[in-house]
């Protein structure tokens, strides 16, 4: 059982993703038990592995660890994707924590009432191209990377992040140059370039099944 | 180093308050220079680009102007040696801190509500505090004065704040939590903790409410 990850999650994005693509990223194989039923949940709930009931839950190095950032924290310091001292780090999380931002905004459109959804796109893309945008085009102005001139958690975010944007409006990134070169860059390296292929742990947008099953696994808050 | 540090901030008490209080908690000299009165954030902080995401909170700290209420908690805890002592300790304190972020996010959007929403949601708060968050630190202090490693960190004085917090709503919801009762005086009685806790510290106190009006006065352009 030791050396092993082990992802307990729902088989979609969620609050996962992001832990994938950095796992993906810093190369450490993982494997993934997905829920699909009440039961799965129960025995993870009684199993006291859930530290605060909820999932994601990452099996490390000996610990059940929870909490999205938690998670995300670890898998950065251990892999050295957090920059080389604090101010690199405060640097890369001011990043991290918008980018990650974003995607919670998307994330939460999966579950908005279908009259709410227009909107709320809107919102994105008006957020996304006046919040978030040119804070990457000028944190790329001068560097292959945003911090430190070398790869880190927050050029893996922002990566995500796009591509995440680009699915929903394509052109999105028609007056960013800077993070259009960063895109092809980052695609092009061999681990990144893997998990975007097909067959790899990367999971679709949200569909109606994935939203069937979470609402199934967690019905008791849907009642 | 600079000698102090600036913050800006309206004097709301949520996400700006676990960064007070872990900074009164290693007693670094806290100068404030400028709290956000209502025309000068608008004016000063977005013009000179301080700003990055266009939000607060926003702290001046050794020649960077921090923002994100992580990444500023992050930096001040591993500065001060408030972040464990290596990954694995640094893992179970965010987890802990996490959780508790939860919860005070919950509370803080619960401050800003309708009266009567206030107490239609008052009794899912309390029963999500005693059910989910405090047994999980109540069994963390079993056999330990501290949540992590024995020594003091961000997710004690995370605690701390937070059940303070709680009983500030809730006056006896500690009764069954005996270990974070006792955790509590201990903190208390800790000589900058107990200094910020008296009248004229930079403690905030739980007004949130009163702040709408100001909060919508500097942030009119999205409450269009």
């Amino acid at each position: 059982m030791s050396g092993k990850v082990v992802l307990h999650y729902f088989d979609g994005r969620g609050k996962m993703e992001s832990i994938r693509w950095l796992l993906a990223t810093a190369g450490v194989e993982f494997e993934e038990v997905f829920l699909t039923k009440r039961e799965h949940y129960d025995k993870l709930l009684n199993d006291g592995a859930l530290m605060f009931q909820q999932v994601p839950l990452v099996e490390i190095d000996g610990m059940q660890l929870v909490q999205t950032k938690a998670i995300l924290n670890y898998i950065a310091g251990k892999y050295n994707l957090y920059g080389k001292d604090l101010k690199e780090r405060a640097l890369i999380d001011m990043y991290s924590e918008g980018t990650l931002d974003l995607m919670e905004l998307i994330l939460l459109l999966a579950i908005a009432p279908p009259e709410d959804k227009q909107k709320q796109l809107s919102n994105i893309e008006q957020k996304a191209k006046e919040r978030f945008m040119p804070v990457f085009e000028k944190g790329l102005a001068n560097s292959d990377f945003l911090v430190g001139n070398q790869l880190s958690r927050a050029d893996v975010h922002l990566l995500e992040a796009t591509l995440m944007l680009q699915e929903l409006f394509p052109t999105i990134l028609s007056t960013f140059p800077k993070i259009q070169a960063f895109q092809e860059r980052m695609k092009a390296l061999p681990r990144i370039s893997k998990f975007l292929q097909p067959g790899s742990a990367r999971k679709s947008p949200p569909d109606e099944n994935l939203m069937k099953t979470v609402k199934e696994v967690f019905s008791h808050l849907f009642k | 180093m600079r000698s102090g540090s600036a913050f800006h901030k309206r004097t709301v008490q949520p996400t700006w308050c676990y960064t007070r209080s872990s900074y009164q908690a290693i007693n670094v000299p806290l100068r404030i220079t400028k709290y956000c009165a209502v025309p000068r954030l608008d004016n000063n902080a977005t013009t000179y680009g301080a700003l990055m995401f266009q939000q607060v909170p926003l702290v001046e700290i050794d020649g960077m102007q921090l923002v994100q209420s992580r990444a500023i908690m992050n930096y001040i805890a591993g500065k001060y040696n408030l972040y464990g002592k290596d990954l694995k300790e640094r893992a179970l304190i965010d987890m802990y801190t996490e959780g508790m972020i939860d919860l005070l996010d919950v509370i803080m959007l619960w401050a800003i509500e309708t009266p009567e929403n206030k107490q239609k949601q008052l009794s899912n708060i309390e029963q999500k505090a005693k059910e989910r968050f405090m047994p999980v630190f109540e069994k963390g202090l079993a056999n330990s004065d501290f949540l992590v490693g024995n020594q003091l960190s961000r997710a004690d004085v995370h605690l701390l704040e937070t059940t303070l917090t709680l009983q500030e709503i809730f006056p006896t919801i500690l009764s069954t939590f005996p270990k974070i009762q006792a955790f509590q005086e201990r903190m208390k009685a800790l000589p900058r903790i107990s200094k910020f806790l008296q009248p004229g510290s930079a403690r905030k106190p739980p007004r949130d409410e009163d702040l709408i009006p100001t909060l919508k006065e500097v942030l009119s352009h999205y409450y269009k």
